[in-house]
């Protein structure tokens, strides 16, 4: 069947869903994203786009004597006849399901006062300012001999969840990132500058193409070191970089099951032991300023850490460590049965606080006799799980710090670090600030808050001959 | 008997949608113009301890055009099906040429390809999984859990099943049109345990294949061996001492290299990382252009090809997102590079890197988008490693190791941004004394920097030895883009690598 042509709303399409669906419960998720991008290389503009697409998620409960089947079926649709194939999809799916063991009593009745505002749009007019300023930047970068490399990305989501059980949730999600990489010309000295925004006033590229001048100028002294231990320095976007990992790794349900470095040897989970330094906080929160996301829990399938039960269920401020102790993690209704713990969904914010944290990065570089300043991480993976132990590399500036200043530029290197230790070994942290990582930010979680930290003796493994 | 094109993919209204963009195109007065449709089906299943979690169905279903205009890409896609929204889609497109046209300073310029009109291609499958009940293959994966489970070492267990039906239609102003279809799946299973102080797992190191549902019971791949044997598998891990951490010689099986082949020689030869177009993300490319019939990149008996023809390969098509054939050619030849994966564009830029009789240069046929919302970039083609004609077996290739370590399968990954430094583990490693297997050994990544890996490559087996690996989550690009590609390799003899010890790694 064709779709046909007639153009509708989001609400439409799930009051459409629930209408139809033949289920015993239905929860329908409509995200409505537009989006505007520019990329550019060697000075010049290389690709680009404005994208709109509309996603439908319907999920169809089915009761049976055993329990309560699902069917989770998404498609691009945009169109009631659409939607009407999604639901007929999921409904089979359920039916043919067996039951779920994560099955709950669905979230009822929540609604939110903007439900019937239409969905936010961006577009290529977002860039009306920072696009006639990049080209600038890229003639004054010709002219002193540096490369720019670079991508900018806005996208505006608004979300509609809706039910049988009387769910109307609408949350719209600005998400923005900048991020350019500078080179000299002969190639062998990179530096990068990049952050998360949510409407892209706060983006000059001329500023950018400033701040890389500056930092390739402090490569002008090269300094080649081995692999050893450093007193190191991440600036914020590391921290968060290491930060997502530890976040990303801690489910309840697996540190229950005894497979992460979040499970008791013998059984159970860490939380309420000490894992990191006094003082240290990490947390979640939908509230957050400038990091704001989504207050209610939004699951299109169930897994490990997410169950399409619990959709719509409110999200609040959640510590994970609070004062060094493990307090939380990420939880299901199901699995929060299992732990006997509080139900703690994952939230799409994080944020590290340090009580004695103070200062900048700067302050930190001024207080440290002779160590390294990193400008990001790359490539980080988990290598052994017992520790959370990550592998990485350091990217596009490695400076060199004596007596309270940067004197040059250090060779790459591989490293090998957790983040739970990094945590309990760290010396200073500066406060915290809204952060980007670079190595997760683009495309799986841009809305971090962190410190920069120093660790007195970082894990450099090996050297990467990269530049 | 193959496949046939989806008939409820080609009763859509693609080719109503493509003349509506391209003649607004036309009309605007662009010098290029491709359209391109696309429906790509997912269904992604997960098994933990008997249970099915979750099973998830997703289509993206949309177009987009793509235009040269002012010198300048511009690029747009909408999901309306209407022949009015295409041609809208195609204004859009139009116009954000013009905003790129003020910051594009080098012209866009593609290589010429010979017109294909209205061709078809299907990629070689019999059963399309996604026409399989969802519970016939909730039982297989629940059936692979219980079996895993019986074995004493195993606390938990876990499966899942990834599958993707594609279909692509794509036009240009000049005349090309293809309908294309393929299909993917990756099935896999872990069995985890604790041991006295620690816990670990062991999983399937079976590969992501182009085929059909028939995978999981022609034969191809023996799937009731490896169940059988992967309970055991980790009791012998749990067991196992820390390895020491110093020199080793390396024999690599093909359920582990393909990941090193494919980060570092198929990444380092994507031609628009040499040319620094990925190094805000991705990253470059230490096998610079400049380097091209110099760079000894491994030693004599390495011998890399690319392709995008090989049966039940992940990159495998007809025609690529630029309406390009597909082809094949070499990438390292006796140890030197010679060339590069390649898009229109580049091949335009460098012609000497597959010459045409005009001199033009023509694309490998490396372009392709993942979803119709998204640009097509240069992504990469089966990069693999050629066996030895009579050459050795995987016993020969161990016999003559005197201490050493037998790795097979992949578990994590990580290079630099220029692909020089890398570091990996694996499923299992084995220690070679004296040239026989004596046990498994724990903690294990080796790391090296990718010229001095390929360098010590002594030996690669015989065509006996190999086999096909590859990825579904190769991520590239700003957005973010996902590819599935394949490697094959044969099994292969490295002298004097650096192997780490991850426990130390984590002490202090």
């Amino acid at each position: 069947m064709s779709p046909t042509t007639s153009r509708t709303t989001p609400q439409s399409l799930v009051d459409q869903a629930v209408a139809v669906s033949t289920s015993d419960d239905c929860v329908v998720i409509v995200h409505d994203t537009t989006s505007a991008n520019l990329r550019w290389a060697n000075n010049t503009l290389t690709t680009n786009g404005v994208m709109h697409g509309i996603s439908v998620t319907v999920i169809s409960f089915v009761r049976t004597s055993e329990g309560v089947a699902t069917g989770s079926v998404s498609g691009s649709a945009s169109t009631q006849a659409q939607v009407t194939a999604l639901v007929q999809a999921a409904d089979a799916a359920a039916r043919l399901s067996s039951p779920a063991e994560d099955a709950n009593e669905l979230v009822r009745d929540r609604v939110s006062p903007d439900w019937h505002d239409s969905a936010v749009p961006t577009d290529i007019h977002v860039y009306d300012a920072f696009a006639p300023a990049l080209g600038e930047a890229f003639g004054r970068a010709s002219a002193a001999d540096r490369v720019l490399y670079g991508f900018v990305n806005h996208e505006v989501s608004t979300t509609y969840l809706g039910s049988t059980t009387g769910l109307r949730l609408r949350h719209v999600q600005p998400t923005g990132h900048y991020a350019c990489t500078g080179k000299t010309a002969d190639l062998r000295e990179s530096a990068w500058v990049g952050g998360a925004t949510r409407d892209f006033a706060d983006v000059d590229a001329l500023a950018l193409d400033a701040e890389l001048a500056q930092r390739l100028a402090w490569g002008s002294r090269r300094v080649d070191l081995p692999a050893g231990r450093y007193d190191t320095i991440l600036p914020p976007t590391a921290v968060a970089d290491l930060m997502i990992d530890a976040y990303w790794y801690a489910g309840a349900r697996v540190a229950w099951e005894g497979q992460s470095v979040y499970s008791q040897r013998g059984g159970g989970t860490r939380i309420g032991e000490t894992i990191t330094a006094p003082g240290v906080h990490l947390f979640s929160d939908p509230t957050y300023d400038g990091l704001e996301c989504a207050p209610f829990v939004l699951a299109s399938s169930s897994d490990n850490e997410s169950s399409v039960f619990d959709n719509g269920l409110p999200l609040a401020r959640t510590d994970w460590i609070r004062d060094g102790e493990l307090t939380g993690l990420l939880q299901t209704r199901h699995s929060a049965t299992m732990t006997q713990q509080p139900v703690t969904p994952a939230v799409d914010n994080l944020v590290l606080a340090v009580d004695s944290g103070a200062g900048s990065v700067e302050d930190l570089v001024a207080g440290t006799e002779r160590g390294l300043l990193l400008t990001c991480l790359w490539y980080i993976r988990e290598v052994d799980p017992q520790s959370l132990l990550l592998t990485g590399l350091t990217r596009d500036g490695v400076y060199l710090v004596e007596n309270g200043e940067i004197t040059g530029s250090v060779n790459n290197f591989r490293f090998n670090e957790s983040p739970i230790d990094l945590l309990r070994r760290f010396s200073h942290a500066s406060a915290t600030l809204p952060s980007f990582s670079r190595e997760w930010g683009d495309d799986y979680f841009s809305r971090t808050a962190t410190p920069a930290l120093r660790v007195p003796d970082f894990n450099m493994s090996s050297v990467s001959q990269a530049m | 008997m193959s496949a046939q094109l989806d008939q409820t993919f080609t009763s859509l209204p693609y080719r109503s949608l493509g003349d509506a963009a391209l003649t607004r195109a036309r009309e605007l007065g662009v010098t290029h113009a491709d359209f391109r449709f696309e429906r790509v089906r997912y269904q992604r299943l997960g098994v933990r301890d008997g249970v099915l979690q979750g099973a998830s169905d997703t289509e993206d279903l949309g177009f987009a055009v793509r235009v040269i205009h002012h010198g300048a890409w511009g690029f747009a896609s909408g999901v309306d099906l209407t022949p009015q929204e295409a041609a809208r889609v195609a204004e859009t497109a139009v116009a954000v040429a013009l905003v790129a046209a003020e910051m594009t300073s080098s012209p866009v310029e593609v290589a010429d390809e010979p017109v294909y009109d209205d061709v078809t291609w299907v990629s070689s499958y019999l059963v399309n999984p996604l026409d399989v009940p969802v519970a016939e293959k909730a039982a297989l994966l629940i059936d692979w859990t219980q079996r895993l489970r019986t074995g004493a070492a195993v606390d938990h267990a876990s499966a899942y099943l990834l599958q993707v039906q594609e279909n692509k239609y794509y036009a240009d102003l000049h005349g090309t049109r293809t309908t294309q279809q393929r299909v993917r799946l990756q099935p896999g299973f872990e069995a985890m345990g604790t041991g006295a102080d620690t816990f670990d797992s062991m999983a399937s190191i079976a590969p992501p294949v182009g085929r059909g549902w028939e995978y999981l019971s022609d034969g191809s791949y023996d799937w009731d061996e490896e169940i059988e044997q992967v309970p055991e598998l980790l009791a012998q891990k749990l067991k196992a001492p820390s390895v020491e951490a110093g020199s080793y010689d390396l024999v690599i099986h093909p359920s582990n290299l393909w990941l090193t082949i494919h980060e570092s020689i198929g990444h380092a030869t994507e031609l628009d990382r040499a040319l620094g177009y990925e190094a805000n993300y991705a990253g470059t490319s230490f096998a610079t252009i400049d380097q091209l019939n110099r760079l000894q990149y491994g030693s004599p008996v390495m011998n890399v090809t690319g392709d995008r023809t090989v049966e039940h390969g992940l990159s495998t098509i007809g025609y690529d997102d630029e309406g390009v054939q597909t082809q094949t050619w070499d990438i390292v030849r006796d140890g030197v590079l010679v060339g590069y994966q390649l898009d229109r564009q580049m091949g335009r830029m460098h012609p000497g890197l597959n010459p045409t009789a005009d001199g033009g240069g023509r694309s490998n046929g490396c372009a392709y988008a993942d979803s119709p919302g998204h640009i097509p970039i240069q992504r990469m083609a089966n990069v693999s490693l050629q066996p030895a004609p009579d050459g050795p077996s995987t016993e020969e290739l161990i016999g003559r190791v005197e201490r050493g370590l037998y790795v097979v399968g992949d578990k994590s990954w990580s290079i630099d941004m220029q692909r020089f430094n890398f570091q990996f583990t694996g499923q299992r490693f084995y220690t070679i004394t004296d040239g026989q297997l004596v046990g498994q050994v724990r903690d294990v990544a080796y790391q090296a920097t990718t010229t001095d890996f390929w360098g010590s490559m002594e030996a690669v087996g015989g065509p006996q030895t190999w086999e096909l690996g590859g990825a579904f989550n190769c991520g590239k690009a700003q957005p973010g883009q996902v590819a599935a590609v394949s490697h094959g390799c044969p099994t292969s003899l490295f002298r004097g690598v650096r192997i780490l010890n991850t426990n130390d790694e984590a002490g202090h």
